[in-house]
């Protein structure tokens, strides 16, 4: 009885979960003469600069945006770890928060904030600080700040569940020994944690490459990510052979980072107990 | 061990919650605002509630917020349902063939850029129609089945770290008892992991709720969810009513937490004692 339950979830499983391994194949299936125009969109990908600019572009924020998230997140994740455990449940309830509402309601929440006659330039204005609104919205920093600001949780709950782990006597030692504050957390906390930063900066890297909602909205016309060369191809252009081609360009790209993150995860559980 | 900490940490603290903090603040402040230009404060009319009534007058968005209702629904039971069999093979059953490819499948779904699945779910949906003739078009079923791809990811990741530290002696002494495995399935392990069932429940609920991008490439005319409706309507400028419903969204996650945790945190207090 148990197997044919396993056996079941195994077919429910290989149904619902392998979709996004084979894209392509269904393309084809749908089309006889497919795989030479298939090869054809590649190339298309390939010479037209638009689609190398922008999987270049998308890697770069996607980068970018893990690094600042790591900054700001980290030490949040360590300053809720090292809290009382008391506050630390209601700490680390303030972060899940923003997540478990709607991301895009949080996204439009910033453009009420950087508009021109938004929040943040009317406080300024009314300072005395700037005399001209700035032009906050619809520029890369708005992307970034977008990016940040909705994927901040997803480094900061993997990191807490690393950092929460760690023996804080280690520290004390090496002060004891002599060692100051920042340089027992260079030695000691950040190679401990590490599997943390890893599995944190994956979950913001990986979707961000492909983020489509955020440059959308915060990012202007300028802002080519490849997430939404895919939407515009597949919605605009109804191109879907080539946004087909993008997509599996992208998988092929984030496939390595996935399984790095697999990896990662699994050595975390398997040395965290 | 201590819980001391830096001024540094907390001012880390307080800027990282800040930030996650004030654009959810400053919606919640403006949907009071009389004013037609959002992020302008009309200080002779406001507070009011004008946007409240006529957002419960807009039949587009309530037309729409009925679609994501159901979909959400559907889909949170259906993965709950789903995932709890997935996880429950995979804490289980660790000498299987393809446990690994299993796994695998599970989680990559939690890490895919949304266009990749939407658009390879989408095709799917079209090669199928075209094989079998089901689905017929795209509309709430094809939606509801791709939300199931990925919240079913979800569930089966809570309800498997929950299961890692089940402990498997109740079980077997039910079993020695004479109780049968599906007996024992629903009369033991069911009630036990039952806390991680509902929070994979209330999350497959959220992340249906409030997707845009898999939505959008696998719904139909006609099927236009919460999302999609706010995200045209947020593309063509700021609406005072999209504030109103941020700070309804948000009103009641934060209520269905607190209400959950308070709960959970019963339940804890009453197996400890």
């Amino acid at each position: 009885m148990p197997f044919a339950i396993v056996l079941k979830i195994s077919f429910s499983d290989v149904d619902l979960a392998i979709p996004p391994y084979k894209p392509l194949l269904e393309w084809v299936g749908k089309n006889s003469l497919a795989i030479k125009v298939n090869f054809n969109n590649y190339a298309f990908l390939f010479t037209d600069s638009l689609y190398l600019h922008a999987f270049a572009n998308s890697l770069k924020v996607a980068f970018l945006s893990t690094l600042m998230c790591l900054i700001l997140g980290y030490p949040m994740a360590y300053g809720i770890a090292r809290a009382r455990p008391s506050l630390r449940n209601v700490l680390l309830l303030l972060v899940i928060l923003p997540f478990w509402t709607s991301l895009l309601l949080r996204v439009y929440a910033w453009i009420g904030l950087l508009k021109a006659n938004g929040v943040i330039n009317n406080v300024l204005m009314s300072l005395g600080v700037i005399h001209e609104p700035l032009t906050m919205l619809y520029t890369p920093f708005a992307m970034y700040v977008g990016i940040v600001y909705s994927y901040l949780p997803f480094l900061i709950l993997p990191l807490y569940a690393n950092l929460e782990k760690m023996d804080w006597q280690l520290l004390e030692a090496a002060e004891d020994l002599g060692c100051r504050p920042w340089q027992a957390f260079y030695k000691i906390t950040l190679p401990l944690s590490r599997n943390g930063i890893l599995a944190g900066s994956m979950l913001v890297f990986i979707p961000a490459v492909g983020e489509f909602v955020i440059p959308a909205l915060l990012g202007g016309p300028n802002a080519l990510m490849i997430g939404r060369v895919l939407w515009d191809e597949f919605f605009a252009n109804r191109a879907w052979p080539v946004a087909s081609a993008v997509a599996i360009l992208l998988l092929i790209l984030l496939v390595p980072f996935m399984m790095w993150y697999q990896s990662v995860q699994a050595r975390e559980t398997a040395g965290g107990r | 061990m201590n819980y001391r900490s830096s001024y540094f940490i907390l001012t880390c603290i307080g800027i990282g919650f800040a930030f996650l903090y004030i654009p959810i603040l400053s919606m919640v402040v403006f949907s009071f605002n009389a004013s037609k230009l959002v992020t302008v404060w009309d200080s002779a009319h406001s507070p009011t509630l004008k946007w409240y009534y006529s957002l419960l007058n807009n039949e587009e968005i309530l037309d729409a917020a009925w679609i994501s209702l159901k979909v959400a629904v559907i889909n949170a039971s259906g993965s709950v349902i789903l995932g709890t069999l997935a996880g429950f093979g995979l804490a289980r059953f660790s000498q299987f063939r393809g446990r690994f490819t299993l796994n695998a499948m599970t989680t990559a779904p939690l890490v895919m850029p949304e266009v990749i699945t939407g658009l390879s779910l989408l095709l799917l949906f079209v090669a199928l129609e075209q094989l079998i003739g089901w689905p017929a078009g795209r509309g709430i079923t094809t939606m509801t089945i791709a939300h199931m791809t990925f919240s079913m990811a979800y569930v089966t990741v809570i309800v498997n770290s929950r299961l890692a530290t089940f402990d498997t002696a109740l079980e077997e002494a039910a079993m020695d008892l004479g109780a049968r495995p599906v007996k024992v399935f629903f009369v033991i392990t069911l009630p036990i992991i039952f806390p991680a069932i509902l929070s994979g429940w209330l999350l497959a609920f959220t992340l249906s709720w409030d997707d845009l991008v898999i939505s959008s490439f696998t719904s139909g005319p006609g099927s236009s969810t919460l999302p999609m409706v706010v995200f045209s309507k947020v593309r063509l400028g700021v609406s005072p009513e999209i504030n109103v419903l941020a700070t309804i969204t948000l009103g009641v996650v934060t209520a269905m937490i607190i209400g959950v945790s308070l709960w959970m945190a019963r339940r804890a207090r009453l197996e400890a004692a």
